[in-house]
């Protein structure tokens, strides 16, 4: 993700040359040294997050769906973080949470943009009919709130992973392409994609190399965001129990399923912070990715206050 | 005065229209429900006769068109038609169904009220973040007003919810963590049962809105007749009340109606934690029953409010705009 925003066509240049030009690595290297603390601090988290999740069975003491344990055994004592009411333990599921937690949003995110540049492209290039069609489509779908529109849907459809993630990817897309669109309708009028038109390169491979590398920088900041918004959408629907399904560790669930420990908290304090754990997980990823989110947007845009 | 109405006329003619297709495209999506699904909400013991009355009910006898008009006629009238709920008890078909519209409308009061009791804090609470924060940019106030609200609007709702409950009402009870309200409540003790999930709603909804706000007042103090103002010597409270504040309104309404229609999703996740009798809650356990007749109207009144918000917007903005006040 961080080479995109590097957005560069000296590359080849590069090394070669007798006039010493910074390569991609030292170009990033000083970016990163500029950057505030915050963003620091989200990149770390994230790095953290994704080996977790890309580990998750070497790290995590017991399986995913163990439930050989006593119910509702307190912390410590060979259970970090106690056991949940079906005696499985509250560690080993965060941490396999990470992996199918992140897993699906980053899933449904990429689907997102899949579609929604994809369109958003072919809009702005063809500006006819199809530009009309698609864009009152996505307005149609805009009318109506996206967690409202999700929770139909599911109630149509049921809700398995795949459901949930074409459902959020579809809704997400349209603002993905409301942003792509409006991004690219300024870069297709360019000179230079006008020649090569002329030069009579096809369709397809103006949009890949003379239009998507100028509008990559809002689009990674807007990947970030829009990351986030999915991954809070998915959590929210898996918390009202209809989002992904047990016995698969998430968060969104397992927040629900602790709930009921937190009236405990003058007994047991300890205990009853077992839901706030999962809670606390998705809260933290979700500021992470903000804080990347917002350098981003300033490095790559003009979205920076004026001094 | 007369190109204003014609633009506020048209913008209602577009808002008419939205509801329209977004009405058409809730009916549709549910006629796309599988083929054995009347076996499933009948269960397998089903008579043939019982389906076949089910698919009457349903008016799956009739082709789409026809249905739609239907079905718009009696919503129009107040009628959502019968919740499935009562179709499961086979011997009881007839006596024991329930009409949507009756297990709408309580809840939708609810909602509304607690919705109302949040924007009547939030509302004044943001704004007045979000200007003074704009005034006094980049001092160590605004810095700390600017990561908290990004950390509250990066939390999902739930933690927010959940944190309060560890503190206000078990660690220190002093509201209680259930919002169980009935109609017969007085008004306070229903203020006061309603405290936490309305003060978790503010939470949410005074970081976006202060965001929003701080953004569009900073933008506006940058455009030239306020700099031509301060040139001309005119003190600052001039300078706000009468050069920034007419240019200012339009985009505040757009902002709060825009957060009010955000409240009414947010809305659902809440009332869930707080077991509030809302009409979010009744759309969740509508949607895991699969009882579409009370899906669809919710989903429908979720639309409306939300589309009708946006058009109230763009209104405010209309008239507001001294731009159109002013023709030349």
């Amino acid at each position: 993700m961080n080479e995109n925003f590097q957005n560069d066509s000296a590359d080849a240049l590069g090394e070669a040359t007798f006039k010493t030009r910074r390569t991609r690595w030292q170009r990033l290297r000083i970016e990163l040294k500029k950057a505030p603390p915050t963003a620091i601090f989200g990149m770390l988290v994230i790095i953290t997050y994704i080996f977790v999740a890309i580990f998750a069975p070497l790290l995590a003491p017991y399986g995913e769906a163990d439930n050989s344990f006593a119910a509702l055994l307190p912390w410590g004592d060979g259970h970090l973080f106690g056991t949940d009411q079906i005696g499985r333990d509250i560690f080993s599921r965060l941490i396999y949470g990470t992996r199918n937690t992140m897993g699906i949003a980053f899933v449904t995110t990429l689907l997102a943009f899949v579609i929604g540049c994809g369109l958003g492209l072919i809009s702005a290039i063809n500006q006819s009919w199809l530009d009309q069609l698609i864009s009152r489509a996505v307005d149609v779908l805009m009318a109506i709130p996206a967690l409202i529109f999700a929770l139909m849907m599911l109630s149509i459809f049921g809700s398995s992973v795949t459901s949930l993630i074409i459902i959020i990817a579809v809704l997400d897309s349209t603002r993905v392409f409301r942003l792509t669109r409006a991004v690219a309708v300024g870069v297709v009028v360019m000179d230079y994609v006008e020649a090569a038109r002329l030069r009579g390169e096809g369709l397809g491979w103006v949009m890949r190399q003379e239009v998507l590398p100028n509008i990559m920088p809002p689009l990674v900041a807007e990947f970030a965001l829009r990351f986030c918004f999915v991954f809070l959408t998915i959590a929210a629907l898996s918390f009202l129990g209809l989002g992904i399904q047990p016995p698969a560790a998430d968060w969104g669930s397992m927040v629900r399923e602790t709930a009921n420990m937190i009236q405990f908290a003058n007994f047991d304090f300890k205990a009853s912070l077992t839901p706030l754990l999962p809670a606390a997980a998705i809260a933290l990823i979700t500021v992470s990715v903000n804080f990347v989110a917002d350098w981003l947007l300033q490095i790559s845009s003009g979205l920076r206050d004026e001094h | 005065m007369v190109p204003i109405l014609v633009t506020i006329l048209k913008r209602v003619g577009l808002g008419i229209i939205t509801l329209i297709i977004v009405s058409v495209v809730i009916f549709t999506l549910v006629q796309m429900l599988p083929g054995d699904f009347t076996q499933a909400v009948l269960g397998q013991a089903a008579t043939e006769e019982t389906v076949a009355a089910f698919r009457k009910e349903l008016g799956l006898d009739k082709p789409a068109v026809a249905r739609y008009f239907d079905w718009i006629k009696s919503v129009s009238t107040g009628d959502f038609g019968t919740s499935f709920s009562g179709f499961s008890d086979i011997a009881a078909a007839g006596a024991d169904q329930r009409r949507v519209a009756d297990m709408v409308a309580p809840r939708l009061a609810n909602t509304l009220f607690l919705a109302g009791i949040t924007a009547l804090v939030a509302v004044p609470l943001a704004l007045t973040l979000g200007i003074t924060a704009a005034l006094k940019r980049n001092t160590f106030y605004d810095r700390l007003a600017s990561v908290a609200t990004l950390t509250t609007i990066a939390f999902p709702e739930f933690f927010i919810a959940y944190i309060l409950i560890l503190f206000f009402g078990t660690l220190y009870p002093i509201f209680p963590s259930l919002a169980n309200v009935d109609p017969n409540m007085p008004f306070l003790t229903r203020v006061y049962v309603c405290a936490l999930p309305a003060l978790t709603l503010t939470l949410v909804i005074v970081a976006h809105m202060m965001r929003m706000t701080r953004a569009t007042i900073i933008n506006l103090l940058a455009r030239p007749y306020i700099e031509m103002a301060k040139l001309k010597g005119e003190p600052p409270s001039t300078i706000i009340l009468k050069h920034a504040l007419p240019n200012a309104w339009a985009p505040i309404a757009t902002i709060i109606t825009l957060n009010l229609a955000y409240l009414v999703v947010g809305v659902v996740v809440v009332e869930v934690v707080f077991v509030y009798p809302g009409i979010g809650q009744l759309m969740v356990d509508a949607v895991s029953n699969r009882d579409i007749p009370v899906v669809q109207a919710c989903a429908l009144i979720f639309a409306a409010t939300y589309v009708l918000l946006n058009l109230t917007a763009d209104i405010i903005g209309i008239i507001t705009n001294p731009r159109l006040l002013h023709p030349k």
